[in-house]
């Protein structure tokens, strides 16, 4: 893989939490490319280390050990202020809780990091209404989070991750809230994004989310326990499905 | 699916054609490998079996002469009959388990990579399936079916990480004894 369309690297990557006897290792010496418009899920039992490896990517953690590579540029060795800035600028976060904030509308909510990397009130208004479009809630612009189902929000969650355009969205269980409808006009944004060019990095524990993906990484205590790509291997097994005699 | 076509019948009486429309809605992607002369191989046993009758009706001037079928009073009970039924389809998991156990026993592969190739294949199928989910569109009748399979797809992934777990707990005994 060529590093240079890689938009995230990492290299022997290794996160411990606590110190001494109770030191637990929950990234153990990983090794990561994720190339440009690549969507990855990350699948794993709770405590494989699999939010923590997320974590990591996104510049929300820093690692024991190893190094992070965005599009190129080393980002573990930056400055909390330099790491600060390019979490907002070119990662897009969507969590499980969404995490919207409550007193802001959800046009609001989109705008803020817009906003927050020195966008025009007017450049970020326009993109806010942009993307709150994509995500099919055009309408709901002035509407609180309160005021929204569950899986709305996510959606406006999501548009906010997009606001200005990262390098990669990073989902943690972005649909463990969610009921199945919902869970499908997530899937279906994430597709969409999919087909824009768009990498994303899922991590997940449902098997439904993480076959959507290209990429299937299975974690285990910390390691990589098994690598499958899922694109282009239709099987056209559906169809074989139904057998009108018999 | 000669019980479904039975049943498609009991509203009223249909051409053939009329029939493998109606299948295809309510299947979607799973009625695609459908081939049109399928639902007439079906309609063909089912009149040898005096379950329909098939009467010949004026068609349209252009095409003279359409079938329709309709159910006799045996093809109603036997309607009546299928819905009242509780059978339902066997999970086949008995030969993929010997396979491990076999597998295992005789040293020729290690159940660990089988459950493991197993998981791909399926995950595959999965995604299959949810894309098809995701391209239906709304309202769709066919949605409800293809999350049928989804969940079953689960279930058996399921299965298959209780199997590498317990497979995998084998192989760390072996190692420590």
């Amino acid at each position: 893989m060529n590093v240079a369309n890689a938009a995230v690297r990492v290299h022997g990557l290794v996160k411990n939490h606590g110190r001494g006897q109770g030191r637990v290792r929950a990234v153990d010496e990983v090794d990561l490319e994720v190339p440009e418009g690549q969507t990855l899920a990350v699948m794993g039992p709770s405590g494989c280390g699999k939010s923590t490896l997320l974590h990591l990517l996104g510049g929300l953690e820093r690692p024991s050990a190893g190094e992070v590579w965005l599009a190129g540029r080393r980002v573990d060795t930056l400055s909390e202020r330099a790491l600060a800035r390019l979490r907002r600028r070119s990662v897009g976060f969507v969590f499980q809780a969404f995490h919207l904030m409550e007193e802001l509308s959800a046009a609001e909510n989109v705008e803020l990091p817009a906003l927050l990397a020195g966008r025009s009130r007017r450049e970020a208004k326009r993109r806010a209404n942009l993307l709150l479009d994509r995500v099919g809630l055009a309408d709901r612009g002035r509407h609180l989070p309160s005021q929204l189902s569950g899986g709305q929000r996510q959606r406006v969650a999501i548009a906010r991750a997009l606001a200005n355009e990262p390098l990669v969205v990073l989902a943690d269980e972005p649909t463990g809230n969610l009921d199945s409808a919902a869970t499908r006009d997530v899937l279906r944004i994430f597709e969409e994004l999919r087909s824009a060019g768009q990498t994303l990095v899922i991590v997940t524990h449902d098997e439904r989310v993480a076959a959507t993906a290209d990429r299937l990484i299975s974690m285990r205590d910390g390691m990589f326990v098994d690598d499958t790509r899922l694109a282009g291997s239709a099987t056209g097994w559906l169809g074989g499905l139904i057998g009108l005699e018999g | 699916m000669q019980d479904a076509v039975l049943a498609m019948l009991a509203k009223e009486p249909s051409h053939g054609y009329h029939l493998r429309a109606r299948l295809q809605r309510s299947l979607g992607p799973l009625g695609e490998s459908m081939n049109p002369g399928q639902i007439y191989v079906t309609l063909a046993r089912l009149e040898k079996a005096g379950l329909v009758v098939c009467e010949r009706a004026d068609g349209l001037p252009d095409r003279p002469e359409r079938k329709v079928y309709a159910l006799t009073a045996t093809g109603q009970q036997r309607v009546a009959t299928w819905l009242t039924e509780v059978s339902w389809p066997k999970p086949d998991l008995a030969e993929f388990h010997l396979k491990l156990v076999a597998a295992a026993a005789a040293g020729l592969a290690d159940p660990v990579e089988l459950v493991a190739a197993q998981r791909r294949e399926l995950l595959r199928r999965m995604r299959e399936t949810q894309r098809a989910v995701l391209a239906e569109p709304d309202g769709s009748a066919a949605v409800l079916l293809l999350e049928g399979v989804v969940l079953r797809l689960q279930a058996d992934l399921r299965w298959l990480a209780a199997c590498e777990r317990a497979w995998s707990k084998v192989d760390d005994e072996a190692e420590d004894a």
